[in-house]
């Protein structure tokens, strides 16, 4: 005996989800034709008589005539081939609805393509207990630069929200506000220092297997990009042949992220970004290396006054605890020095440390030739647990291809 | 009647009993939830369709309502595209985008599938100059219901497209009732051919239910507008068995008008005219038959096209021309 | 170099149009025996031709979608809608077909119509004469929405318009037409796909578009003489935005006022003011600003007309509030 069709409830209306049996119009036993109708449904809209689009006789009325609501593919009747004995066999489980042709969620629209260069990002360290003073979302930023609590800036109009000129007018002098969160006690005892720099350094060397590297790297192109640059823009403006190196490998460590992070329990840690640690000597002894976060993500123009701040701020004994302690790697550079060459320690526990010497004119090779042009000695001090010297050397390659494009910087 | 040569008049057979079978699948469809939105059939006024497509040439051009379907198959569009396009798949005729209202098939001149009632007639006014300034000879033929009538464009267009003397064939397919409104209830003159002519245009009345005569007179029609002839109006009288669209309830109308209309069925009515043979129309329904499982099994196979291509064709992706 | 009013710089983009395209046309309202409404197409019937400059009846969904059909038919017409306050008759036309064939025809329709409209108010005429709807347009995708407000862009859009495979609607405002200025003699076509900076300043940026531009201008001749240097953004183009030119400079001066003659609630000021929040909240030093006209229909009576119009006045006093001066 053939599998007896299913009568399903139909589609009745651009807007019709589900229906009520009201009324048959055909008995088990019936021959039915394609075309004839079969049974009122009653829709939100109307009662509306539906026809069956198949030949045969009507099995089994599989639902009653009645109020309950039935969705669309719900199976109504069975149908069989004319000649088939009915209702004789035990009524067949009622088969499932076809799957439901449900609405699809509404896809989320693609992101509309924008050619606006990435925004900045949002000033790091805004839980400083200062969200509840009105401020403009510029002059937030620039207090959280500048290490400037909120609450200790007066807005120039009284009862308006604090602007960017009302902090940057407030910070040469702005003694450190009493915030929510406490922050460490400011550096200031060489003593202790040396201290801390001891103990550190000795336990690099002590833990930390390196290995060195050294590259000696071109920089025609990039002191020519810097004169012009230099040439365009006010003297506020001005960028140091410095921040060009501290960017190259704010963008090399990015590239090569298995020298930026930490070693922790004997295994590699990544970095949550490239936040370049600063190597700043102190007026009267001492050394700290504040961090510049996403370093790879600022501007020239950016690291830049971000150097001056941290440099500012080292000096004065105002660095926050998250530039003390947040640094994935580091660099120092001895150029104002005089030496040609650094080969650091490197503060445990980063994985690497970047040196950078003086620059200074070098006899090379010049179009087959030989030639006077300016360069500087990168080195790299590294961790042997973490990175082999491919890697490293893969590492120096990249400053080195980054300064020679400084327009890339 | 005009001699009607026995091969024609299988070929009209075809495209009247294709349409039919065609919007009678599409009733099933529609109640399995696999064609959704609206849909509205053509079921009883295939002679119109027919009757004027056999008058029209490639070179002329087609701007239709939402109840196209019919016009379209007639046309040349494939009832594969034309399937699939009510499936909402990307091989449909308009990209899935369109759906039953909106059939669009430019490489067959065929301009929609258009929603708007009367919304259509101005840009068939505008093919028709492009037409007339460029000096070529294409007829356009603009189908709509007579609930355009009513609208304010209905009366812009007739007015340009008589002073300006364009190319238009307006071919109003009059089956009485605007959705759920009845003519004599909508219009204070019911008598279209009248207002139309009021227009300085031609104005003929026709049998919408008799094949030949809507031929004959569309023929006829082509011609003078293809020659200089001016636009020309067709008052197409027909009427449509099933509803305005999927399952509205009919209660604008009576079953004993519907029952009188049926009795005047333009495809066995044309059979009885042109004495064909049951053999051959036993073969046309095999072939139709097969033409439209082909169609569905086309459409069930579609794909969907792909969601990050949402916002194609907003704009042009051609360079500037 | 030739002094050139707005008016013969639109006139002369359109024979320009006319001698280079043999598709192209005009067609509107009395733009041939009348010589256009606003004499832009002065002169250009004895010229081209009744069949080229076509005058047709009062009505507008007929013979913008005639545009629109003609278009689609192989002409490049540039269809004359007298003023925006008459195009709301052929809205179906522009929104339902124009803008829409494209996409809804799987990419298989184009439209290359060119629609020019005057708009705005500030003349008396009242409130069904006086609106400045290009914002709304503006919200329609498929549609290419243009505001010259210089001589050089009055002369120099047209062409690039008529290139466009696509609608492109070209809105000239109506106090502009006796407007002049120095134009090249071998002035020709301009992008029309960015804004301008009009003016550099580091201060505060005012955006303005179309009518409102030497609003802006004016407005920052008398900031400086405070020591506020404005930039202004002539915007151009009011779909799409040219977003970069706006985000750059709001980045930079962390101040805005946007000056729009539409309507404040649902404006392109507030599509502006929107885009300059997602994308540069962290730079701005105070609230975006907007001087718009009033939410009243246009009044007759000359001062209150002038109460209902942005000014120039009130684009200083934003410019200052957002200076923390205001």
């Amino acid at each position: 005996m053939a599998e007896p069709r299913v009568f399903r409830m139909p589609s009745l209306g651009a807007d019709m989800t589900d229906g009520r049996l009201l009324e048959w119009l055909v008995h088990p036993g019936d021959a039915v034709h394609r075309g004839d109708l079969v049974a009122v449904v009653k829709t939100d809209k109307a009662d509306v008589e539906v026809e069956i689009f198949d030949d045969g006789v009507i099995g089994e009325l599989l639902v009653p005539e009645g109020d309950d609501l039935l969705e669309i593919g719900a199976p109504l009747a069975t149908v069989v081939d004319a000649g088939t004995p009915v209702s004789a066999a035990p009524p067949a489980p009622p088969t499932a609805p076809p799957p439901q042709v449900a609405p699809a969620p509404p896809p989320p629209g693609p992101a509309p393509a924008s050619p606006i260069p990435a925004p900045r990002p949002v000033a790091p360290n805004a839980r400083t207990g200062d969200e509840r003073v009105a401020a403009s979302p510029y002059a937030r930023r620039r207090a959280a630069e500048l290490g400037i609590a909120l609450a200790s800036v007066a807005a120039s109009q009284p009862g308006h929200p604090i602007t960017a000129t009302d902090v940057e007018r407030a910070a040469p002098s702005t003694p450190k506000a009493p915030v929510a969160r406490p922050e460490p006690p400011p550096i200031d005892q060489a003593g202790a220092m040396r201290k801390a720099i001891g103990r550190l350094m000795a336990r690099s060397k002590r833990e930390i297997p390196h290995y060195y590297l050294e590259e000696d790297v071109e920089l025609t192109a990039a002191l020519a990009w810097l004169e012009q640059h230099n040439g365009r823009v006010p003297v506020a403006e001005r960028i140091l042949p410095a921040a060009l190196l501290y960017k190259a490998v704010a963008g090399a460590a990015a590239a090569h992220p298995e020298l930026n992070g930490f070693w922790v329990d004997d295994q590699f840690v990544p970095g949550s970004g490239v936040h370049l640690g600063v190597a700043i000597s102190l007026r009267g002894g001492g050394l700290v290396a504040p961090a510049v976060h996403d370093a790879d993500r600022l501007s020239l123009t950016e690291l830049m006054a971000t150097l001056r701040d941290l440099t500012a701020r080292a000096r004065g004994g105002r660095l926050r605890g998250s530039e003390m302690t947040d640094a994935t790697i580091t660099v120092t550079n001895l150029g104002d020095r005089g030496v040609r060459a650094v080969f650091g320690v490197i503060y445990a526990p980063q994985v690497a440390l970047v040196g950078f010497g003086k620059v200074s004119d070098r006899v090379c090779d010049v179009d087959n030739g030989l030639g006077i042009r300016p360069a500087v000695t990168a080195t790299l001090s590294a961790d042997h647990r973490a990175t082999d010297g491919h890697i490293g050397a893969g590492f120096l390659a990249e400053v080195a291809r980054r300064l020679h494009h400084p327009e890339e910087l | 009647m005009s001699t009607l040569d026995h091969q024609e008049a299988l070929a009209i057979l075809r495209d009247m009993t294709r349409v039919r079978r065609f919007e009678e699948r599409c009733v099933e469809l529609y109640s399995g939830a696999k064609i959704r939105g609206f849909l509205h059939l053509y079921i009883g006024e295939e002679a119109v369709a027919v009757g004027v497509m056999h008058a029209l040439g490639a070179r002329d051009a087609i701007v239709a309502t939402y109840r196209e379907h019919g016009h379209a198959l007639v046309r040349g569009v494939p009832a594969r595209a034309i399937m699939a396009e009510m499936y909402g798949k990307a091989e449909g005729c308009s990209g899935g985008r369109g759906g039953s209202m909106h059939l669009f098939d430019a490489s067959r001149r065929f301009y929609g599938g258009n929603a708007i009632v009367a919304g259509g007639l101005p840009v068939a006014v505008g093919l028709a100059l492009a037409e007339k300034m460029q000096g070529r000879d294409g007829v356009v033929a603009c189908f709509f219901g007579e609930g355009a009538i009513a609208e304010g464009e209905f009366h812009e267009c007739m007015n340009l497209a008589a002073l300006w003397q364009l190319p238009v064939l307006f071919c109003c397919e009059n089956n009485l009732y605007a959705m759920g409104t009845a003519l004599r209830r909508s219009e204070s003159e019911t008598d279209l051919s009248l207002k139309a002519s009021s227009y300085e245009m031609p104005a003929w009345p026709v049998d919408g239910m008799d094949v030949i005569a809507v031929r004959d007179t569309a023929t006829r029609a082509v011609d003078a507008v293809r020659n200089g002839g001016g636009p020309h109006f067709l008052e197409l009288r027909t009427y449509r068995f099933r509803a305005h669209s999927m399952y509205d309830p009919e209660l604008y109308r009576e079953k004993a008008e519907v029952a009188q209309w049926k009795e005047r069925d333009p495809i066995p009515a044309f059979v009885a005219r042109a004495a064909i043979e049951q053999s051959e129309i036993d073969t046309i329904e095999a072939d139709s038959k097969a033409e439209i499982d082909d169609a569905v099994a086309f459409a069930e196979q579609g794909t969907d096209e792909p969601l990050e291509n949402l916002t194609r064709f907003v704009t042009s992706e051609l360079g500037r021309t | 170099m030739t002094v050139t009013t707005y008016r013969e710089a639109c006139r002369q983009a359109l024979r320009e149009a006319l001698v280079n395209d043999p598709r192209a046309f005009l067609m509107g309202e009395d733009v041939g025996e009348y010589g256009g409404c606003f004499a832009v197409s002065m002169g250009l019937l004895d010229e081209f031709g009744p069949e080229r400059i076509r005058d047709t009846p009062l009505s507008e969904s007929a013979f913008v979608g005639a545009g629109i059909g003609a278009a689609m038919g192989g002409m490049r017409p540039i269809v004359e809608i007298m003023t925006v306050n008459f195009s709301l008759l052929a809205l179906d036309q522009i929104l339902n077909n124009a803008a829409t064939f494209l996409h809804m025809s799987g990419g298989q329709c184009n439209v290359p119509v060119v629609i020019r409209m005057t708009t705005g108010g500030g003349r008396q005429v009242g409130a069904q004469h006086s609106h400045s709807l290009e914002g709304w347009y503006a919200h329609i995708p498929g549609l290419r929405i243009l505001t010259p407000a210089t001589v050089a862009d009055a002369r120099g859009m047209l062409w690039p318009a008529l290139l466009d495979p696509d609608p492109v609607l070209l809105f000239e405002h109506a106090s502009l037409y006796n407007t002049s200025d120095d134009l090249p003699d071998d002035a020709g076509p301009v992008d029309i796909t960015r804004a301008a900076v009009r003016r550099r300043g580091d201060d505060v940026t005012l955006i303005a578009y179309g009518g409102t531009l030497h609003l802006a201008l004016e407005a920052a001749v008398e900031l400086a003489k405070d020591g506020v240097e404005a930039e202004v953004i002539d915007l151009r183009s009011l779909r799409p935005l040219d977003d970069e030119t706006i985000i750059d400079s709001v980045r930079r001066t962390h101040r805005a006022v946007v000056v729009d003659e539409g309507w404040r609630s649902g404006s392109i000021s507030a599509e502006i003011s929107a885009r300059i929040a997602e994308h540069a909240f962290y730079d701005l030093d105070a609230p975006v600003e907007r001087v718009c006209s009033a939410e009243v229909p246009m009044p007759y009576a000359k001062h209150l007309e002038d109460a209902a119009l942005p000014t120039a006045r009130a684009v200083v006093a934003a410019a200052q509030r957002t200076a923390g001066r205001g």
